[in-house]
């Protein structure tokens, strides 16, 4: 690639938080027609970049150029002007509006100030046709599944400033985890519209804690690490263990060691054992054990099941049918609390909105599950409570290592952290993880794979969860593979076990 | 090229992340306009069954239909303005209170001090508009929640009633009995200027929610006040015209109340809020906003306006069984509204 100008340029941006420096002078470049991936670890500052350029937050010092001239990013608003689009993790549509009126929102064609519905709908589906998807632009946005949602959302950013005359055209495309909640197929098809654009000159900034996606689609990348510039690359040029190495600061010894690892062979009595539990519209019935110090893994593709067999475990959802027993007496298991109290723990897929009380300190959501265990009437000692939070903010590396801190304003890596900590605290037998990798990068990803395997080594069984079938397969004694709602196979780990044969598994739907 | 690149057909897109709604009962629960035509068959449904009951005593007339109207101009009035404030996602509790204050303030205007009719409608339209712009003023700049922002002006409201004076003004202005009389006939049946009003207010509202940006707007914030944000929706300017609008309507049909009693009272409307509220949930508004019509509004508004009906047909019945349906249907109507949205979250 002939190196043009860049379209955007980025010089010692500066942005700080009270008592964080969350970018310390980055220097960051975009050119037209490429698509460039922001790496780096949970915190080192990809977020604030991002939010910096797209106007959520203002810049503490540092300059902006697009297209050589200097600009002020105020609002979000005021961004999407410039020619800067951005479509967030979470898909930031009005899912009651229709597909169309999501596109046009807020830049509707209107005639004395009558909205022009026809020329809506015709333009939208012209929008939606040319960049090849196939989507009902009167449906309601809700209708559609959160994979088209997203594209949706990348058509809005795109097709802005086209037609008002006050834009002047998508120059910036931000993409900030688009991925982390589709499936194989749908990234498949995100990809083509993100290579269509690069090819029609939009420059892309694609975020993705998935290595391989960024080794897949992207030209150039430029690495962060603790909120400074650790180096900007060719993706030709570096390989994934150089990209990791840059990204962590040190030499690959923890990863490896993971791989390494011998799963241990002697596994206790059986400490959960689920018989025909199901739930119509939830999961068929199934068999489970679970034995002591063991990791089951979950496999399936999303929506396969997997979040709600362990739901029905931990008594968030009630089962139709069968029974639960956990370490030889039956539970009843038809709210949380019965769960809790046999000693079964859950960590949620949404830590955001199903776990963790953003506005608390990470001290205060550390501390809840055992509190609530103990009842409220019992507080738990205050120097008890501050050293057992010290010792799991230790323990798990919680950064920044600070029981005030607000929760909300952890990086994802880190929540996922104080969640795991609230869990474990208490002390639980079973402990459930589901996905607790996902949206969080590679470092803070081993260390969890390691904590999983460290604390079946002490005892505890675990239920994990997680969309790549290497680190389920990495972790656990057994696999138990889902499809279409259904537990159709369980697999012992061993050496003839690959992920291709597990994606066989899945795919035939039987145990072979 | 756009051909070859198309990889899934809807039908396809549908069933392989998320499968198709199975029967023609789950299409119809998912659909939007279900709880307006449930409220539209049950106004039907009740009339039909009034008819069948009463028609001796008259209750097939023409007029007995338009009556609703007549007799519920002023809470249509305040419910369509009520609805712009819920589908935004919010709440408006101060509607009862400036009904009460505008039929006071008008009548202390017209009775007390002699002023013209004509100068003082805008002036007590205004003086709504305006109330309701100091509220959203304070809602949107400092963050705080409609419900507590809307009490007070709720107590405010009511208070300055009592300012203006602790009895009630009766009005025997000349322009204001002849307007109250004045009947406008339909061939069928005849209609008040009031009903009039009120049917133009409805239309209007339908033509702003759905053809112009700021009804659009109105929708979008109520549907997910971070995304329009995050979509450079102007999220302050809108939410303020929301209670700026209920705060217009309250006034309008302050004004609509005093033409049809023909009085101030200080204790006016009171809890009237609360009807328009009803009016509102009953007509398919989800309470958390972003879905609903305002034609739904109207027949919320028609069916509390029949049950009155029904029981002063009824003639043996306590009227204090208006409350006690309306509490019945709004329970009815919540409970059709939480499966709704739970059907759409699985």
């Amino acid at each position: 690639m002939a190196e043009p100008r860049p379209v955007l340029e980025m010089t010692g941006i500066v942005k700080e938080f009270p008592g964080v420096r969350a970018l310390s002078g980055v220097d960051f470049r975009l050119f037209p027609g490429e698509i460039h991936a922001l790496m780096g670890e949970n915190g080192a500052g990809k977020s604030t970049l991002i939010k910096v350029l797209t106007g959520v937050h203002t810049l503490d010092g540092g300059t902006i150029t697009l297209d050589g001239k200097a600009v002020r990013i105020g609002s979000p608003l005021q961004a999407q002007h410039a020619g800067i689009s951005t479509v967030y993790q979470e898909v930031n549509l009005c899912p009651n509006l229709s597909v169309a009126e999501n596109i046009f929102i807020g830049r509707e064609p209107t005639r004395a100030g009558r909205i022009q519905w026809k020329q809506i709908r015709k333009e939208a589906a012209e929008m939606v046709d040319r960049l090849g998807l196939d989507i009902d632009v009167t449906a309601p946005l809700s209708s559609y599944p959160l994979a088209v949602q997203q594209l949706v959302a990348i058509v809005r950013s795109v097709g802005h400033g086209d037609s008002d005359g006050e834009g002047s055209g998508t120059k910036v495309l931000v993409l900030d985890e688009p991925t982390s909640s589709l499936d194989r197929d749908e990234v498949l098809e995100l990809f083509r519209l993100m290579r269509r654009l690069r090819d029609e000159g939009v420059a892309i900034l694609f975020v993705s804690h998935f290595l391989d996606q960024i080794y897949e689609i992207c030209d150039r990348m430029t690495v962060l690490r603790n909120g400074t510039l650790v180096g900007e690359h060719m993706v030709a040029d570096l390989d994934q263990v150089g990209l990791i190495e840059l990204m962590i600061g040190k030499a690959l010894d923890q990863l490896e060691e993971l791989h390494e690892h011998q799963l241990r062979s002697d596994v206790g009595e059986t400490l959960v054992k689920a018989e025909g539990l199901g739930r119509t519209g939830g999961i068929a019935p199934f068999d489970l054990e679970i034995k002591k110090g063991e990791v089951l893994g979950l496999a399936g593709l999303l929506g396969s099941g997997r979040t709600e067999l362990a739901r029905l475990l931990f008594g968030a959802d009630q089962p139709d049918s069968g029974k639960v027993t956990v370490a030889g007496k039956q539970v009843s298991m038809s709210a949380p609390n019965d769960a809790i109290g046999a000693g079964v723990a859950f960590c949620s897929e949404n830590r955001k909105t199903e776990g963790l009380v953003p506005d608390l300190t990470v001290r205060e959501n550390i501390i809840l599950a055992l509190q609530a265990s103990r009842g409220w009437t019992r507080p738990i000692p205050a120097s008890q409570r501050d050293e057992l939070v010290a010792k799991y903010i230790k323990a798990l590396d919680i950064r920044p290592a600070n029981p005030e801190a607000r929760v909300g304003q952890l990086s994802g890596g880190n929540q996922q952290k104080v969640l795991l900590a609230r869990w474990l605290i208490t002390q639980p037998k079973l402990l459930i993880l589901d996905e607790p990798t996902r949206g969080i990068d590679v470092g803070a990803k081993a260390e969890i794979q390691k904590l999983v395997v460290s604390l079946s080594e002490d005892g505890m069984s675990v239920l994990y969860i997680a969309a790549e079938l290497e680190e389920v397969l990495r972790l656990s004694h057994t696999i138990g593979v889902l499809r279409d709602r259904k537990l159709v196979a369980q697999l012992t780990n061993g050496p003839e076990i690959t992920t291709s044969k597990i994606l066989e598994t899945i795919a035939s739907g039987e145990h072979q | 090229m756009s051909a070859t690149t198309k990889t899934r057909t809807a039908a396809e897109g549908r069933t392989a992340s998320k499968p198709a709604p199975a029967s023609a009962a789950a299409r119809l629960l998912g659909d939007r306009r279900l709880p307006v035509l449930v409220t539209a068959g049950l106004f039907l449904a009740m009339y039909i069954g009034g008819l069948s009951r009463y028609q001796n005593y008259g209750f097939g007339e023409p007029q007995v239909f338009l009556n609703l109207f007549i007799d519920n101009s002023y809470l249509l009035v305040a419910a369509v303005g009520a609805t712009f404030v819920i589908m935004s996602g919010g709440i408006d509790l101060s509607v009862g209170s400036l009904i009460g204050f505008t039929t006071m303030f008008t009548a202390w205007l017209v009775e007390r001090q002699g002023l013209p009719l004509l100068l003082v409608i805008p002036l007590a339209l205004g003086v709504g508009a305006f109330g309701g712009f100091l509220m959203g003023y304070v809602i949107h700049n400092f963050e705080i929640q409609p419900f507590i922002v809307t009490l007070a002006g709720l107590f405010l409201f009511r208070g300055l009633c009592l300012v203006i004076s602790k009895e009630s003004i009766s009005i025997s202005d000349s322009t204001v009995s002849s307007m109250a009389q004045t009947r406008v006939s339909l061939g069928l049946g005849e209609l008040s200027i009031g009903a009039i009003v009120a049917l133009v207010v409805l239309a209007a509202a339908f033509y702003i929610l759905h053809y112009t940006r700021f009804g659009r707007r109105v929708y979008a914030i109520g549907g997910n006040e971070q995304s329009a944000l995050l979509m450079g929706l102007p999220l302050g300017g809108t939410k303020i015209a929301v209670y700026t609008v209920s705060g217009f309507c309250s006034a309008l049909a302050g004004l609509l109340f005093m033409l049809y009693i023909q009085s101030g009272d200080p204790l006016h409307a009171v809890g009237m809020e609360l009807d328009a509220i009803a009016a509102v949930v009953i007509g398919g508004t989800l309470l958390t906003g972003g879905s609903g019509y305002v034609l739904g509004t109207l027949f919320g508004v028609l069916v509390l306006g029949l049950i009155k009906s029904i029981i002063q047909f009824e003639g043996t019945l306590s009227s204090w069984w208006t409350k006690i349906a309306t509490g019945v249907l709004l329970c009815a109507f919540i409970l059709i509204q939480r499966a709704m949205t739970t059907r759409k979250q699985t």
